[in-house]
Parts: structure tokens; C-alpha cells; sequence
């Protein structure tokens, strides 16, 4: 039922600690919005969650699979994560249609054609049928990060991890990849999101949680957030951002 | 004798100089690639055993000089071992073991002006390392290094011709011999020079023809 479980997560670089004893569970179809200021873990806390940092205690389960335990294959609990990234982290070296198609490939669950064809459809369904032979840096900062969450869409994945993916864009592209992600949620995908964009939190998000300092500060439904904070740190930060 | 009449009795042994210093270069290059790629790859290695591998064969290799190198491998190994070896042979190794240390730099320096979040893309594709290696991080660091790799190219073509102190037939070697027959040094190290100058210049031409061909990405991407 839960689709992530995140028990007393503690992630420590060098002397301080980033995170200290996270506990959160996240249930299936669920978006969930971590909100906090810059330096907060947040960014961290995310990229634990597919072991692009690797706890320093604490377990983090997904899908079953203990990724907390150094026994498990990583690799093949990643293919069950979509993780999109702020810079877009596309392969310039190939075209839109060879970046979603790659990994399908390359782990050999599709074959070409397959690949090819869902790739496509994927593409259509980010609006970027059009762009498939491009190469990223033909495409506009929204067209990249909408290639993106279409590669990693590419996987299947059942859990979509987002770190910041509006932050390195122009503000009028903005929207057109929050659409996408607004389609995503709606069509029950389980997210969590790194993000400072509000009007999405309320329109989409289940749960937003506010973190400062490396721990949970509060958590509530969006709108119940956002009108009533409870806690005082989390008042500054709204007011800062609001 | 004129000049067109020493070059045509000289011309033979001269080419067939040419013809040892570009098979020693070709040999050579591609072994000490492989090389490179090899020890590049141990060099940002998290485990510290292989990159102290890495390290100590990339700082003896730099840290000596060539004509050392070559003195050592064909007169004291095989001095040292009883191991029969030719000149060519020691001359072959010398010279992959010496550029294979300059190109692990190169491919070291390559992969890690790669961002690192092309890795991360990959890993979270569920790519492993080594996959994530070749399909997406050496395609992008093949295309940065390629004007450095053609560089050290050139150096080795011409310091084939050092491997001539152990007695290897190359070009140079050739050169010399023409010369202590017939006493003509001046035409014959400007005719030598030439013919280097000749190669390397096709050969930076070529390199410079492929590094055009591969920049059609990356040209706009920072």
C-alpha cells in the first residue's frame, strides 16, 4: 500500500548532517511537494530516495526493495524510479527519440520497433511528437525537460521523482511542463517533487511537507498549508516566498 | 651528384624508413589507446588500489625520459631476463607504454569534463556504471578530447623517430645510414625533415576534418 517507506533516514557529508531522522511514507498514487529553504536537504532527500546519495542511516524501501541495503541490485530498483532534474541531464549527443529509446534498449526490454513506438507515443503525449529527430540543444528549456520526463517515463516507472524541474526555466515555459506533470499526477503516477511552485502544490499535490534544517518541520494537504501554517518556521518561509 | 639524383638513389631505403615509422606509429597508437582508455578509466576509479595502479604507471611513463624508457626496455629487460626481444619489438612497447601513460591523462580529463549529471541520468535509468559509461559518458568525452588525443598523436609519430637509438630502421635510423655512406647530411635531414613535416601535416589535416565532423552537438550545448 505504501510505495515508499522512509524510516528515521539520516544522510551526514563529511561533519554535519543533512538529514537528520526523516520519517515518511508515501502511498501509492500519491504526490507528495517538499518544500524548504535552500540548504534544508531537500534537493537530498529526493536523491535518496533512488540512491544517487546513499544514506548514511536509516532505511528507504520502495517497491519492496530495501535500497538502503547495499545487497540490493540498485540498478534494477532504479528502473522502477523516474527521476527528472532540474539542468534536464539530456544526452546531447543524441537526438530526443534516441534518449527515451536508450535505456528500453540497452537493458534489452524492448526491442527496437517497440522502443521506437513508445517512444513516439510518449512524445505525443508531452506534445513534442514533432521533435523526435532533434537534438536537446535545438530545443527550447521546456522542450528538453519535457523530453525528459518523457525518458524517463520510458521506464514504466511506478514512482516519478521531480528535483526542481521548473527551476532552470524561463518563466513562460514554466507551464507547459508543470501541464505534464499536472497529467501525470492526474493520471494517478506516484510523485514526489522538489518544488517551489505553489499554484502546482495546490492543484496537484496531496501532501506538502516543509523541511528545514534537515527534518520534517510539518506536513499538511496544500491548501491547509499554505492558509494555516502552524509552525513558526514555516510562517518565515512562506512569508519569504508567498 | 645533384640533389634529384641523391634523392633517387637515397629514396628507397628512405621510404621503406617512412614505411617502419608509420607502422610503429600506427601499432603503437592503437595499444597505447586501448591503454589509455584502461588505466583513464582506474585513474577515477573509487577504489584506491586500481587508481595507485593508474598513478604509478602514468607518473613513471611521464616522469622519465623516452630514450631511457626504450634503453631500458630492449637493452635491460632483456639483459636482466635473457628474454629475446627485438628492437622493433622493445621499440613498439616503448612507445605504447609512453603514450598510453600521456592519453589515460587525456581520457581521465576527458571523462571528467563530462557533467556529472549525465552520469546520474544514466544511473537513474537504471543503466550500470560500465553501460552508462559507453553509452553516454565516452561518446560525450571521445568528442572533447579529440584535439588533445590527435596532438599526442602527432608527438608519437614523431618520437618514433628516438626509438632509432636501439637501432630500429625507421626513418630517422635510415637517414643516418644514408648519410654515413655518402657524407650528404644536409640534404638528407632536410629530405627526412620534409617527410616528417609531410605526414604530420596529413595527419593534423585528418584530425582536424574529424574533430569538424563530430562537434555538430555539442557546439551550442554550454
Amino acid at each position: 500500500m505504501y510505495k515508499v517507506k522512509i524510516s528515521n533516514l539520516v544522510k551526514s557529508f563529511g561533519t554535519g548532517n543533512v538529514l537528520n531522522g526523516i520519517n515518511l511514507n508515501i502511498k501509492e498514487g500519491e504526490v507528495v511537494c517538499i518544500i524548504g529553504p535552500s540548504g534544508s536537504g531537500k534537493s537530498t532527500l529526493l536523491r535518496c530516495i533512488n540512491a544517487l546519495e546513499v544514506a548514511s542511516g536509516g532505511t528507504i524501501i520502495v517497491d519492496d526493495y530495501e535500497i538502503t541495503n547495499p545487497q540490493v541490485d540498485i540498478n534494477r530498483v532504479r528502473r522502477n524510479i523516474g527521476m527528472v532534474f532540474q539542468q534536464f541531464n539530456l544526452f546531447p549527443h543524441m537526438t530526443a527519440l534516441k534518449n527515451i529509446t536508450l535505456a528500453p534498449r540497452a537493458l534489452k526490454l524492448l526491442n527496437k520497433e517497440e522502443a521506437e513506438e513508445r517512444a513516439f507515443s510518449l512524445l505525443k503525449r508531452v506534445g513534442l511528437e514533432s521533435k523526435a529527430h532533434s537534438y536537446p540543444h535545438m530545443l527550447s528549456g521546456g522542450q528538453q525537460q519535457r523530453v525528459a520526463i518523457a525518458r524517463a517515463l520510458a521506464m514504466n516507472p511506478d514512482v516519478m521523482l521531480f528535483d526542481e524541474p521548473t527551476s532552470a526555466l524561463d518563466p513562460e515555459m514554466v507551464g507547459e511542463v508543470l501541464g505534464v506533470m499536472k497529467s501525470l499526477a492526474d493520471e494517478g503516477m506516484t510523485m514526489v517533487l522538489v518544488s517551489h511552485e505553489m499554484g502546482f502544490a495546490r492543484e496537484a499535490a496531496d501532501r506538502v511537507i516543509f523541511l528545514d534544517d534537515g527534518v520534517i518541520v510539518e506536513e499538511n494537504e496544500a491548501n491547509e498549508l499554505f492558509a494555516n501554517p502552524q509552525n513558526e518556521r514555516t510562517k518565515n518561509f512562506l512569508n519569504m516566498i508567498l | 651528384m645533384s640533389y634529384i639524383d641523391l634523392l633517387r638513389e637515397s629514396w628507397p631505403r628512405l621510404l621503406q624508413g617512412l614505411v617502419i615509422t608509420l607502422e610503429l606509429t600506427v601499432i603503437s597508437l592503437i595499444v597505447a589507446t586501448c591503454l589509455g582508455l584502461l588505466f583513464g578509466l582506474l585513474s577515477i576509479s573509487k577504489n584506491k588500489f586500481l587508481r595507485g595502479i593508474a598513478g604509478f604507471y602514468i607518473s613513471i611513463f611521464r616522469g622519465t625520459p623516452m630514450i631511457v624508457q626504450a634503453m631500458f626496455i630492449y637493452f635491460g629487460i632483456t639483459g636482466a631476463t635473457g628474454i629475446n626481444m627485438s628492437a622493433y619489438t622493445a621499440g613498439l612497447i616503448t612507445l605504447a607504454l609512453n603514450a598510453g601513460a600521456y592519453i589515460s591523462e587525456i581520457f581521465r580529463g576527458g571523462i571528467q569534463s563530462v557533467n556529472p549529471g549525465q552520469m546520474e541520468a544514466a544511473r537513474s535509468l537504471g543503466l550500470s556504471y560500465s553501460m552508462s559509461m559507453i553509452r553516454v559518458i565516452l561518446p560525450q568525452a571521445i568528442r572533447m578530447m579529440t584535439p588533445a588525443l590527435i596532438n599526442q598523436y602527432i608527438i608519437t609519430l614523431k618520437d618514433t623517430s628516438i626509438i632509432s637509438v636501439i637501432g630500429v630502421r625507421e626513418l630517422t635510423q635510415s637517414g643516418k645510414l644514408i648519410i654515413a655512406s655518402n657524407f650528404r647530411s644536409a640534404e638528407i635531414w632536410f629530405t627526412v625533415g620534409l617527410m616528417y613535416y609531410i605526414t604530420v601535416y596529413i595527419l593534423s589535416k585528418a584530425g582536424r576534418l574529424i574533430e569538424r565532423r563530430m562537434s555538430y552537438v555539442q557546439s551550442k550545448n554550454k
